[in-house]
């Protein structure tokens, strides 16, 4: 067991020490450069649903960029079931640091049994196991939970694959785009419509608390925020403020929605208490401040303004007022979004006609820019700080938006599968 | 990737030089506005195409800004008069931004474009009962390349007829 996770530690204090080394310069691009963890996944027993579920499991340790997933082919033992103990030096021969044995059964009331166990090779020890009685049509989730449990196990980090990823879906040409919120596995599984397209809706946002949503949709020409229940469908409108409210976002307890309301030319930020329903003003200033993100304690608050005459990052206290402009680079500052750890706001910034992801810290220090290009915006957190999603505009009359996926650390930047064009990403916190 | 600071700033320099050029191609044929002169068209006064043809029913704006241009003014005082010899048509002011700024922003900037449109009718006589704004920020390009020139046709604020009253 030590000897994984001083091997994971290195990683990771490497990755502090790449990120101090260029907290230094003022603007960095952090590429990385882990060598990933050769683990080996064995079969789960013989049925579909036993591949099915390694197969997810494979897919979501590679996709993190910190594993290698070993080839079948590879192995000297073979035919390793749950209750064996491996013979550790067939697996330290081929390399496997970590190794996953596990069986999927039907018990007789039809739910499933899934079973595994992980061990440390080179120590010989097992680091953690689980059972997990659901039913059939949950063996998509079994798997999210056991890659989290792995993850875990290995990194000290608490996992991200058992989450969703609720964003808009776009259709049709550019200057007729229809769009539909839409939701989906973290891993682009399970796509489904939440809207019909029939009115136009942009930056959907998880509330952490419950299976809900909120975000602005123009129903009948009067774009303001909306709630939405993701299992009923059932939809209200947030507050009744007499002009337009969008750029949405709940507060980190759920109880509350923070938004913008446009008066005339200026926008200020407002919040509304979901149980009471009073609404409180938290900025007055003839600009435009939006995109409001909330500390994960609650007590502060990160938005955008162009007070100083463009847009940069602003961080006051949750009641408002004594607003501190945090952002000081080149360029203009917008979407910021407090990470889940508290420690780092991810923005995107405007420079040099290019539209970049990056991360600062609260006080506007260490920046850091993790990709950069034509078109790319909208940042959004894994619930461990550890991944970002955004999306990214191809270019063109043809061209459209696309998700994205990319490492805190700047690396390992991958495209998510979607059925059409997607933009507006937001991850949920972890599911039960 | 950007390689080093060094190379940034240079691209920088060039992407913002090249930038300030074609701002500059851009203004000079800064194209609808002047539709007025083309005579009647065969629209019949006081009907919507009339409105649409032979006044204009769009003004544009530069990168990143909500004032008037000269032209946006010529614009809106022929609007201001037609409207006030016409004063069945409610009106819905439509703001615009282009796609190169962020989602939540542009909604704002299209909405401050369209609130600038509405006061200077409203300087002009136009009665602001008559008037309601909306934005869509970045999400309705009537221009759909990637090109400085398309750009400049979607930062806009439309002015839109509804059906008459009375």
């Amino acid at each position: 067991m030590k000897m994984i996770v001083r091997f994971l530690a290195g990683v990771l204090i490497s990755f502090v020490l790449v990120l101090q080394a260029q907290a230094r310069v003022e603007i960095d691009i952090t590429q990385g450069n882990v060598e990933p963890l050769p683990i080996a996944v064995t079969d789960f027993g013989g049925d579909s649903v036993a591949s099915d579920i390694v197969g997810v499991i494979n897919n979501n340790l590679r996709n993190s960029g910190l594993f290698k997933i070993i080839d079948k082919n590879a192995y000297i033992e073979t035919g390793l079931t749950l209750n064996k103990t491996p013979r550790f030096e067939d697996w330290r021969t081929i390399n496997a640091q970590a190794l996953v044995n596990g069986q999927v059964s039907k018990l007789p009331d039809g739910r499933l049994r899934a079973e595994f166990r992980l061990w440390d090779v080179f120590a010989g020890d097992e680091l953690t196991g689980q059972r997990y009685d659901i039913q059939p049509q949950f063996w998509r989730q079994v798997a999210h939970i056991i890659s989290d449990k792995i993850y875990e196990a290995l990194t000290g980090e608490s996992g991200y694959f058992n989450t969703r990823i609720v964003f808009v879906d776009e259709s049709g040409p550019k200057n007729k785009r229809v769009k539909r919120l839409a939701i989906m596995d973290q891993d682009g599984a399970n796509v489904k419509t939440l809207t019909r397209g029939s009115d136009l809706v942009l930056t959907p946002r998880f509330s952490p608390t419950r299976q809900e949503v909120t975000y602005m949709s123009f129903e009948g020409g009067q774009p303001r925020v909306y709630l939405l229940q993701i299992e009923t469908g059932q939809r209200e409108v947030v507050g009744n403020f007499p002009g337009m409210t969008f750029s949405p976002r709940f507060s980190p307890d759920g109880q509350k929605v923070i938004m913008s309301l446009q008066q005339g030319g200026n926008a200020n930020i407002y919040t509304m208490d979901l149980r009471s329903r009073s609404t409180t003003r938290l900025t007055n200033s003839a600009s435009i401040d939006t995109a409001p993100s909330y500390s994960p304690d609650g007590s502060k608050i990160v938005f955008e303004s162009d007070r100083g005459g463009a847009q940069q990052l602003y961080v006051m206290g949750a009641g408002g007022g004594g607003a501190k402009r945090i952002s000081f680079g080149t360029g203009r500052y917008s979407t910021p979004v407090w990470s889940p750890r508290g420690d780092l706001i991810a923005f995107t910034k405007q420079s040099g006609g290019k539209f970049l992801i990056g991360v600062m810290r609260p006080d506007g220090s260490g920046e850091r820019i993790l990709t950069e290009g034509f078109h790319n915006e909208g940042p959004t957190w894994a619930p461990n700080g550890r991944v970002l999603m955004f999306f990214r505009e191809i270019p063109g009359a043809s061209g459209g938006p696309k998700l994205h996926s990319i490492d805190l650390t700047g690396y390992n930047e991958r495209p998510i599968n979607t059925p059409s064009f997607a933009s507006d990403p937001a991850w949920s916190p972890l599911r039960n | 990737m950007l390689a080093s600071n060094p190379i940034f700033k240079s691209r920088a320099m060039i992407a913002l030089f090249m930038g300030l050029s074609l701002a500059a191609c851009a203004k000079k044929d800064n194209l609808p506005d002047n539709s007025g002169q083309l005579g009647l068209n065969g629209a019949t006064p006081g009907s919507q195409q009339d409105f649409t043809v032979n006044v204009g029913d769009r003004v544009f704006f530069e990168t990143d800004s909500s004032i008037l241009t000269p032209v946006a003014r010529q614009t809106l005082d022929k609007q201001a008069q037609w409207l006030l010899q016409y004063p069945n048509y409610p009106i819905t002011l439509e703001g615009h931004a282009d796609e190169r700024g962020t989602r939540e922003y542009n909604l704002a900037l299209g909405a401050r474009r369209a609130a600038a449109t509405r006061d200077y009718l409203a300087g002009r006589g136009v009665p602001t009962s008559r008037m309601r704004t909306i934005s869509f920020g970045k999400e309705r390009p009537v221009a759909v390349c990637n090109d400085i020139s398309c750009w400049s046709q979607n930062r806009r604020t439309v002015t839109v007829l509804a059906a008459p009253t009375g």
